[in-house]
């Protein structure tokens, strides 16, 4: 039975209480031996007897129909099975927390890279010929590629507080930037891939995917079946970042392709099909505009921004989130315009919004302080408002001051000096800063958690994309129970657990590891009683139970199992106070004066993120965040044809996500202590994409800083660099 | 057609499609999954293993090319309950996140600090005739090996870990 805890109040610190002393601790993954020997079992590792292989076949025109496929050309290959197109395949992966089927196209083609069918063959050898060589006849249609040439657009009405227009005219100070940013692919190490197997009505899938409570129901809608019938399978996701939230056409055309053929069909995406049918970052147009006083008072902040999508698809990149919510103004104003292309449609990638908005508003902080005669920490420490200057909510916590001061202490800022003046042979040295916001939410969740003896399970459908969930519900459930994490077994990623959250928008731990800590406080509660005495007086401790002169082993005390199920929500507390991480990001970087390469010497991010309950794992999370910073400042670009819109850097050879040699060894991360009471009962904050949130910024104010120019359509690519180099200032 | 193969010290003969790749023959024929497919293409390294002592990109290699060759996977390497001091750094060192990259990356450094100690010189080796390892020579030498969780920095401080161990 679950019982649903509603966030209406803050929350006491019971995990400051208990005294078991593994939470926070920087515990190693309890899934770590089985992933660093090969054990752990990833989607397309899990074969089973008389599988077949399928591979999807791609549109190769941009919009039209499909209007037949020459089969012959490919049913004499052999081995080759079938080749399936179904009205119930879709044309692209399900929105994050969607819930129901993505559109499903028929023959109509939306996109150049659409998936329009699966060829199933006997080997995955012969499926990939066959998908390559298939002859499909279209009717096309014209249709607008790139946001600029498309006359479909749809622009809101701008969000504002105060009068923008009345402040802008005061200013005293004023910059007005443009910035770009190109679209940019989550690029999970591990491809999209499903193998799914129908016994009697029902579909077992095993996919790579994030939020399975969602997916088992976008499942089912699209398969028009019940979500009874529907059982997803992910104990093991290699990487996610956004693009694995939603059901996906891989899932969707190998419970078709089984379906009809009666036995198992495993579905792997190419690399080059993740990056033709993945959603991808929206590429971003965006005008910054601030204004402030001569004594550095900001007063106007404007942030308007073109992205696009495909019809039809409700996600828009929230560009200007951070810049609504981190500096204060008299006058603030944010226009969004969403471009309707036939592209490769957008979606959620790590840290949407922030990841690409914060590089456009944290440089034009960075030219202010400069047009003031300002340090880039003093401006930002000067202009922290008090309340969500949109909204008027309370900050729950916030020590961003604190984060600015330690960083610029710790990273050596005070040597920085004046730009475009060290150097060191034909290198030309720079620092520059930003600050780090992403705001955190709390998502409807549900745990079990079951105890015999001094053993316990901890069974959810959330999933460890690679965030460290096996290690942090195993901590939460050994903190709260008295328990060594050894004896805490975590179940996840199976449609058949307990609801979860999912993983996303950095809400996983703070959602499923409140509902573990709720049915392991219901466990807790029952253990009271068991010993006689009242919770308040209840220590768990090494596996034993004292309270009210008794001292009694767990392992004699619970002899029958103990079960509870847990669900929380947010309520009361997200209307009254606005919960965010923040930090600062500092980086050094070497430019070269012929060449424009630019090379990250060092960073230093300090952070505040509310509790921190695997200091291991949030830091392995905070420097992943910071490493996609610096692809997003210098190396990552997808790029689609001009013409039709196809993508042209379709694969890890030419969309350059950052490796080793990108990636300094000189990486340091602080956190600073903090407890949200007002988040959740475990007082976090989302984790995960904290760290890319301004990290590209500080990277790009570093070159800024090392050359005296600046580069204003990103990434700073070499050549981008040098032209920037050339400009007369 | 047919190819004879030792995977970990033991020969298998295997039947295959001409177009058969390396890794396709270890994942789907003898079932060592641990080896992963990131790319297909050579561009990651999540599917690196030794061949013959040396580590390759095993999606890059056709079966068919290898009779009689010697290969060596992750499972070679150690298993949950008796992991090699490579693996074991990278637990402690939490070298990896999602785990995917992992294989690779070891397979990788497994064979690349052997190249560092043959005196194999890399692109940024200061002494070509006696390299050393530091994080540089670390960073040039695994750039082969990417991880999209970027766990770069953690992952060489693991290998240095495991490297002064062996010392």
């Amino acid at each position: 039975m679950s019982d649903t805890f509603t966030m209406d109040s803050p929350q006491p610190r019971l995990l400051d209480q208990t005294g078991q002393g593994v939470i926070g601790t920087p515990m190693n993954r309890p899934d770590g031996p089985r992933k660093v020997s090969g054990q752990a079992c990833y989607t397309a590792d899990a074969v089973t007897e008389g599988v077949a292989h399928g591979v999807l076949v791609r549109s190769t025109i941009s919009r039209g129909r499909v209007t037949g496929m020459d089969l012959a050309s490919v049913m004499s290959i052999d081995g080759v099975i079938d080749v399936i197109t179904d009205p119930r395949m879709i044309r692209n992966p399900a929105q994050g927390m969607a819930g129901e089927a993505p559109v499903q196209p028929g023959d109509a083609v939306h996109y150049h890279g659409q998936p329009i069918a699966l060829v199933v063959a006997e080997s995955f050898e012969a499926a990939r010929d066959a998908a390559q060589r298939l002859t499909v006849h279209y009717e096309t249609e014209e249709a607008s590629v790139t946001p600029e040439g498309t006359s479909a657009s749809e622009t809101d009405d701008p969000e504002t507080a105060g009068d923008f227009d009345a402040a802008w005219q005061a200013a005293e100070v004023k910059v007005d930037l443009n910035f770009t940013t190109p679209s940019q692919a989550a690029a999970a190490m591990e491809p999209h891939a499903a193998i799914a197997e129908w016994k009697d009505n029902s579909v077992t899938v095993h996919s790579s995917l994030q939020m399975i409570r969602f997916n088992k129901k976008e499942l089912a809608d699209t398969l028009g079946i019940d979500p009874s019938q529907v059982r997803i399978l992910a104990p093991f996701v290699g990487g996610g970042f956004g693009s694995k939230l939603g059901l996906g056409p891989e899932a969707v055309a190998a419970a078709i392709a089984s379906q009809r053929l009666g036995r198992p069909v495993r579905v792997v995406m190419t690399r080059q099909n993740v990056f033709d049918c993945v959603l991808r970052r929206s590429e971003t147009a965006q005008r910054v505009r601030l204004g402030a006083t001569q004594d550095g008072r900001i007063t106007a902040i404007s942030h308007d921004d073109t992205v696009s999508n495909l019809d039809g698809e409700g996600f828009s990149e929230p560009v200007s989130q951070a810049s609504q919510f981190l500096y204060g103004a008299d006058g603030l104003s944010f226009t969004q315009t969403v471009a309707r292309i036939a592209a490769t449609p957008a979606g959620s990638v790590r840290a949407p919004g922030e990841a690409v908005g914060m590089l456009g508003l944290e440089a034009a902080m960075d030219e202010l302080a400069e047009r003031l005669g300002m340090d880039p920490v003093e401006l930002r420490l000067k202009n922290l408002p008090d309340k969500h200057p949109m909204d008027g909510r309370e900050y729950s916590t916030r020590r961003l001051a604190d984060c600015l001061r330690e960083g610029a202490e710790n990273f050596g800022w005070a040597q920085r000096g004046a730009a475009g003046m060290r150097r060191e042979g034909d290198w030309m040295i720079g620092m520059g800063m930003a600050s780090a916001a992403r705001s955190s939410m709390l998502v409807k969740s549900a745990s079990r958690v079951r105890l015999t003896g001094d053993r316990a399970v901890v069974e959810t459908d959330m999933t460890d994309i690679g965030t460290g969930t096996y290690a942090i519900l195993a901590q939460i459930t050994a903190e709260m129970l008295g328990l060594s994490p050894e004896r805490v077994e975590v179940r996840l990623g199976d449609s058949d657990l307990p609801g979860a959250s999912g993983s996303g928008g950095s809400f996983g731990a703070n959602s499923a590891g409140s509902s573990t800590f709720l049915a392991a406080r219901k466990i807790r509660r029952r253990i009271a009683d068991l010993l006689g005495c009242a919770e308040d007086d209840l220590t768990l401790q090494g596996g034993r139970a004292r309270g009210l002169n008794r001292d009694m082993a767990l392992a004699d005390l619970v002899q029958e199992e103990l079960e509870a199920e847990a669900t929380i929500k947010a309520g009361k507390t997200a209307e009254s106070h606005f919960s965010s991480g923040f930090g600062a990001h500092f980086a050094e970087v070497a430019v070269n004066e012929w060449t424009g390469e630019v090379r990250v010497r060092r960073m230093l991010s300090v952070m505040s993120m509310g509790r921190i309950l695997n200091e291991k794992t949030a830091r392995s999370q905070a420097l992943g965040g910071m490493i996609w910073g610096i692809g997003a400042a210098l190396t990552e670009e997808m790029q689609n044809d001009q013409r039709d819109g196809h993508v042209v850097t379709r694969d890890l050879a030419n969309y350059h996500v950052p490796s080793h040699a990108d990636v300094p060894g000189d990486m340091q991360v602080l956190f600073l202590e903090e407890r949200d009471d007002w988040a959740n009962p475990i007082q976090t904050k989302g984790i995960g994409e904290l760290g890319i949130s301004g990290a590209g910024a500080a990277v790009l104010n570093a070159i800024a800083h090392a050359t005296g120019h600046r580069v204003y359509d990103f990434p700073a690519l070499p050549d981008r660099v040098i032209a920037a180099m050339e400009v007369e200032i | 057609m047919k190819t004879t193969l030792t995977v970990n010290g033991t020969q298998h003969e295997v039947g295959h499609d001409p177009r058969r790749t390396l890794l396709d023959t270890l994942r789907d024929d003898l079932g060592l999954t641990g080896t992963k497919k990131g790319c297909d293409h050579g561009q990651c390294g999540a599917c690196t293993v030794l061949l013959n002592g040396e580590r390759v990109n095993s999606c890059l290699c056709l079966t068919a090319m290898h009779d009689g060759d010697e290969i060596t996977t992750i499972e070679g390497i150690g298993a949950p309950e008796r992991l090699s001091a490579l693996q074991r750094a990278f637990v402690e060192r939490d070298g990896f996140q999602c785990g995917y990259c992992t294989p690779g990356q070891i397979m990788s450094a497994t064979a690349m600090l052997k190249e560092i100690a043959e005196g194999s010189p890399s692109y940024v080796s200061d002494d070509l005739d006696a390299p050393k390892l530091s994080d540089g020579e670390m960073a040039e030498r695994m750039s082969g090996n990417l991880c999209r969780c970027s766990a770069y920095p953690l992952i060489r401080e693991a290998i240095a870990m495991a490297a002064e161990v062996k010392e």
